[in-house]
């Protein structure tokens, strides 16, 4: 009897294969097939919301599962969700239709295969959540690189034969790596249903080789430093909702990969590696928050605050406490709607002037006045100010951290103070100042289109920043559960190494 | 006496059903000529199917003939429904690509048909007579038929290379088998996997060896590949499609019966060579293939690649090993049956181009036959949901359990190496700009390339029947 969730699965494939029957390349026909894409993800989203109805955030366990036979015995079809993968499901839900309005215009060019490309792409990144098997995750997680290759690669800028090689070969050596790990753990659990795996206890030797092939593969995705040079490439030549997908969805597999394999399943290794997390957590926020201090294209300089706020992302997990946790996973959550909503910002006016040099623009508030507030709210969250969502989950994670390790929220606070001079830095060459430039004077301010990309976003925004319960009550039972086990496992650890002479 | 010669004959009746078929086409074209072309071509296509339908029909229980030197278990079987449908695939292809010219020999069905029977026979070889019985008879045919269209300088070089390095192989091969005879005193694969029991000695090992690189020869393994490139390049399309898709598998068949069979309690031994031949070929292969602008000669060298992940799955030398190398072969077959399709499709007015450049803008001109070209380079790159993930997922997790990570971990980061030069077609067809333009396909081609494309999505999607006949199969060998 199949259920919610691969209603959600199936709904945006049922729309690629209506956008194929729909014949012809005139306009009609184009505004048919960008119709069928809206539509079909907004009644995605409306599933989505059923689900998160049926959910109930006080329990732990996995809900709505669905189960059939698939490859094997033991590789079943197993679809489910918990706290701390509805939050993502929903965001990739809530996320698609504002990249089908955002590439409404602005893709002219086989407006059939971009719409397929998208609503297969949406099936896959849904998949990586709902999957509650190893090998289906697998599937998902390396099946999604094929459409955002395939995105970057035909509706990218100049570079993108570069950007989308970079963007498959990277992802691609990190996973094989997972591969691999994936196979060790069928061998020595002989299953690969996730929910039995959180229950393994795995070799603690076995551990440490299982974490790095999962490291390996979550922190390219993530991105950390230094794996993280791909993304600049990738963010800059992809369309805008190329970017947004990248920014919102994408790199979140990283995150939620660590949450929901490194830290349960190999607590040991994790508190063994942990130092390496924090380390490289902070390089990422002090050095690419230097890095984007310098850059002079828009979407490169979001790009490496993305990196700078993962950063916090993965400092938070690996805090191990409650609050860094529940911060982490607030931060991807917020982090999905503000640098995706940034890059919708940069978006408009590229649509407009074609070009991503911040020293092309400047006094646009004289003649867009909406954009300019619009992209204020999102600078302001994205700064992690009070008040919007991107606070909470910096403050959350960095209070986690300090009870874990307060040198590192010592250095990390540093990433706050850089992430408010690149922004408001870039907010005011762009929309303050005068306007001088010639090819601004005629800029329009934002369309109803527009407008109904902008409000919804700003609005959850400064919501979750003032009512961020709505998301984290999401968070507390599954974490709740997850420092009981961990904590059980390492303090077994700790006695063992007491007893030992 | 009825009683007991009929299930003999029931046991052989693909073999047969090949061998006196293409004894009647002889016939038929020596006395009709090139005016029974369509007569031959089709006849020897509803051969091949039925030689297939009738493997598929056979008991599941194991049974010899010959004395024992031939034997059909359910591993041969599904070898041979294999190599049955990839030659029938093959040969609709060249059927497809005879329309086109002016040469029409009728010798070629017919030398499918002979080197067919040749692989049946190596497939079902239990003894080390059937074993070269069938490895010449299937290779002889295929010499010639690599040097079939004979006005054209590259193709008669191709032959040319492929016989004489061919007969070279062969020579060790044989050598290798009589220093086997000589130190266990018998042929047959169970008297020498007794013998072997007992432990080996240097002589049986050097005969191994000398067989090992015969076969590895057959297979394209890297030391013996170095005539794979050329002949992929030189031979016609079609046949290069039928070197590629049939003879490996019941090349790669052979060797797994007689390591698992006759040596499989010495695996501890060859298995060291495996695993250098299985490194060396997926390495070379991915890494040679990276300079090629030549399309045919990409895919020789990513089927050398292939056949070093197959081998990953017969080094483990484990029920799963030799389950994933079924898995592997029969997937590669469907893969490379399509390829070839492509290359074949690739044909403007002015005839036949081979560059991967010649394909630009494919994917605006002609969608569908770039959507499934496509499908089958990110399957052959190994990317799910496709069929040609599974088939890395079986060979790989034997390895793994067999304690072979390191090996697994290889052949992952060679196929990260892979992906970049399958990429680079995928971007060819969807990212560049450009003016190609095919003539439209016809019928048997998009018969062809939209079964491959739907066998490598399905099969990616729901893999377990694939999976659960090559477990069947792979049950049979232990």
């Amino acid at each position: 009897m199949p259920g919610v969730l691969s209603g959600l699965l199936i709904l945006p494939l049922i729309g690629s294969a209506l956008i194929l029957f729909v014949r012809g390349e005139d306009e009609a026909a184009l505004s048919n097939i960008r119709y069928i894409a809206l539509l079909t993800t907004l009644v995605t989203f409306l599933l989505s919301l059923i689900a998160w109805w049926q959910f109930d955030p006080a329990n732990s366990a996995f809900q709505l599962v669905e189960q059939a036979s698939w490859v094997s015995s033991s590789i079943t079809f197993k679809l489910g969700v918990d706290g701390y993968s509805l939050p993502f499901v929903i965001l990739t839900t809530f996320l698609m239709p504002f990249c089908i309005l955002a590439s409404w215009h602005s893709i002219e060019r086989r407006v059939r295969e971009y719409m397929v490309a998208f609503l297969i792409l949406e099936t896959l990144m849904i998949g990586v959540f709902v999957s509650l098997d190893l090998v289906l995750f697998y599937l998902f997680f390396e099946g999604g690189l094929v459409p955002m290759f395939l995105i970057i690669g035909i509706w990218g800028g100049e570079r993108r034969i570069y950007a989308s090689f970079k963007f498959f070969l990277y992802t691609f050596l990190g996973s094989v790596l997972l591969l691999v790990a994936v196979m060790a753990m069928y061998k020595s659990a002989g299953t690969t249903d996730i929910a039995a795996l959180l229950t393994h206890r795995f070799d603690p030797s076995l551990q440490k080789w299982l974490w790095l092939a999962f490291f390996a593969s979550f922190a390219v995705k993530m991105p950390m430093w230094p794996v993280h040079t791909w993304l600049p490439d990738a963010h800059v030549e992809a369309p805008t909702a190329g970017s947004v997908i990248l920014a919102g969805i994408l790199l979140k597999m990283g995150g939620y990969g660590f949450i929901r394999f490194s830290l349960p399943m190999f607590p040991d290794a994790s508190h063994y590696f942990a130092p390496l997390i924090y380390a490289l957590s902070i390089i990422a926020i002090i050095y690419t928050s230097l890095v984007a201090l310098m850059q002079e294209d828009m979407k490169k300089l979001i790009a490496y605050s993305s990196v700078a706020h993962m950063g916090f992302v993965t400092m938070g997990l690996f805090s191990m406490t409650a609050q860094g946790i529940e911060g982490a996973m607030f931060q991807m959550v917020s982090h999905g709607l503000v640098s995706g909503a940034l890059f919708l910002c940069v978006g408009v006016v590229y649509d407009r002037t074609h070009t991503r040099q911040i020293a092309a623009y400047g006094g646009l508030v004289h003649r867009m006045p909406l954009y300019a507030a619009a992209f204020m709210i999102f600078t302001l969250a994205n700064i992690g100010l009070p008040g919007t969502s991107g606070f909470i989950g910096e403050f959350l994670s960095l209070l986690g951290t300090f009870r874990a390790n307060s040198w590192v929220a010592f250095f990390a606070t540093f990433g706050v103070i850089l992430s408010a001079a690149y922004a408001l830095w870039l907010y005011r060459k762009i929309i303050f100042g005068k306007l001088v430039k010639p090819e601004l004077m005629g800029m329009l301010d934002l369309s109803a289109r527009e407008i109904w990309i902008m409000a919804p976003l700003a609005a959850l925004v400064i919501f979750y920043g003032v009512r961020p319960g709505v998301v984290l009550d999401a968070f507390s039972a599954p974490t709740e559960a997850l420092l009981k086990t961990t904590g059980l496992a390492l303090g077994a650890v700790k006695s063992a190494a007491l007893m030992a002479p | 006496m009825m009683a007991t010669a009929l299930p003999s004959i029931l046991t052989i009746l693909p073999e047969l059903v090949l061998a006196t078929g293409a004894l009647f086409l002889i016939l038929t074209g020596a006395f009709q000529g090139t005016r029974s072309i369509n007569l031959v071509n089709g006849a020897a296509f509803a051969i091949l199917v039925v030689a297939a339908i009738a493997t598929v029909f056979q008991t599941s229980e194991t049974q010899t003939a010959f004395n024992g030197s031939f034997v059909v278990d359910d591993f041969a079987r599904f070898m041979k429904v294999v190599t049955l449908l990839g030659a029938a695939a093959t040969l609709a292809l060249a059927i497809d690509e005879m329309s086109r010219q002016l040469q029409k020999p009728f010798e070629l069905a017919i030398l499918v048909l002979l080197s067919s029977l040749g692989m049946l026979l190596m497939i079902s070889a239990n003894d080390l007579i059937a074993l070269y019985l069938g490895l010449e008879l299937s290779s002889l045919a295929l010499y010639v038929l690599a040097a079939i269209d004979r006005h054209n300088a590259k193709a008669s070089e191709a032959g040319l290379k492929y016989f004489v390095l061919g007969a070279l192989s062969s020579g060790m091969l044989l050598y290798g088998a009589s220093l086997i005879y000589g130190f266990t005193g018998t042929v047959s694969f169970a008297g020498i996997a007794a013998a072997v029991k007992g432990g080996s000695g240097p002589g049986l090992m050097f005969g191994l060896v000398f067989l090992l690189a015969g076969l590895a020869f057959k297979i394209s393994a890297v030391p013996f590949h170095m005539w794979t490139p050329d002949v992929y390049e030189g031979a016609p399309t079609p046949v290069t499609a039928y070197f590629a898709a049939t003879n490996k598998i019941a090349a790669m068949a052979l060797t797994t019966r007689v390591l698992i069979q006759a040596f499989g309690t010495d695996a501890a031994e060859w298995r060291q060579i495996l695993v250098f031949i299985s490194i060396a070929s997926m390495g070379l292969g991915a890494f040679a293939a990276i300079g090629q602008r030549n399309i045919k000669r990409l895919m020789a060298y990513s089927s050398i690649s292939h056949v070093g992940y197959a081998l990953v799955g017969l080094s483990a030398g484990t029920q799963d090993g030799v389950n994933g190398v079924l898995v592997y072969m029969a997937i590669y077959m469907a893969m490379t049956v399509g390829t070839f399709g492509c290359i074949v499709a690739m044909r403007t007015k002015d005839g036949s181009v081979e560059t991967i450049d010649d394909l630009s803008g494919l994917a605006r001109s002609q969608p569908a036959f770039a959507f499934v070209l496509m499908v089958l380079m990110f399957s052959l790159a190994g990317v799910p949901p496709l069929a040609g993930f599974w088939a890395k997922w079986y060979v790989f997790s034997a390895a793994v359990d067999a304690g072979l990570v390191p090996l697994a971990v290889i052949g992952f980061l060679t196929s990260v190496v892979g992906a970049y030069y399958y990429l680079r077609i995928v971007r060819v067809m969807y990212f560049d700009d450009g003016p190609a333009r095919f003539v439209p396909l016809s019928g048997v081609l998009r018969a062809v390339l939209a079964v491959c494309g739907i066998v490598v999505i399905l099969f990616g999607l729901l893999p377990s029947p694939i999976v659960m006949a090559a477990g069947a199969a792979a049950k049979s060998l232990f």
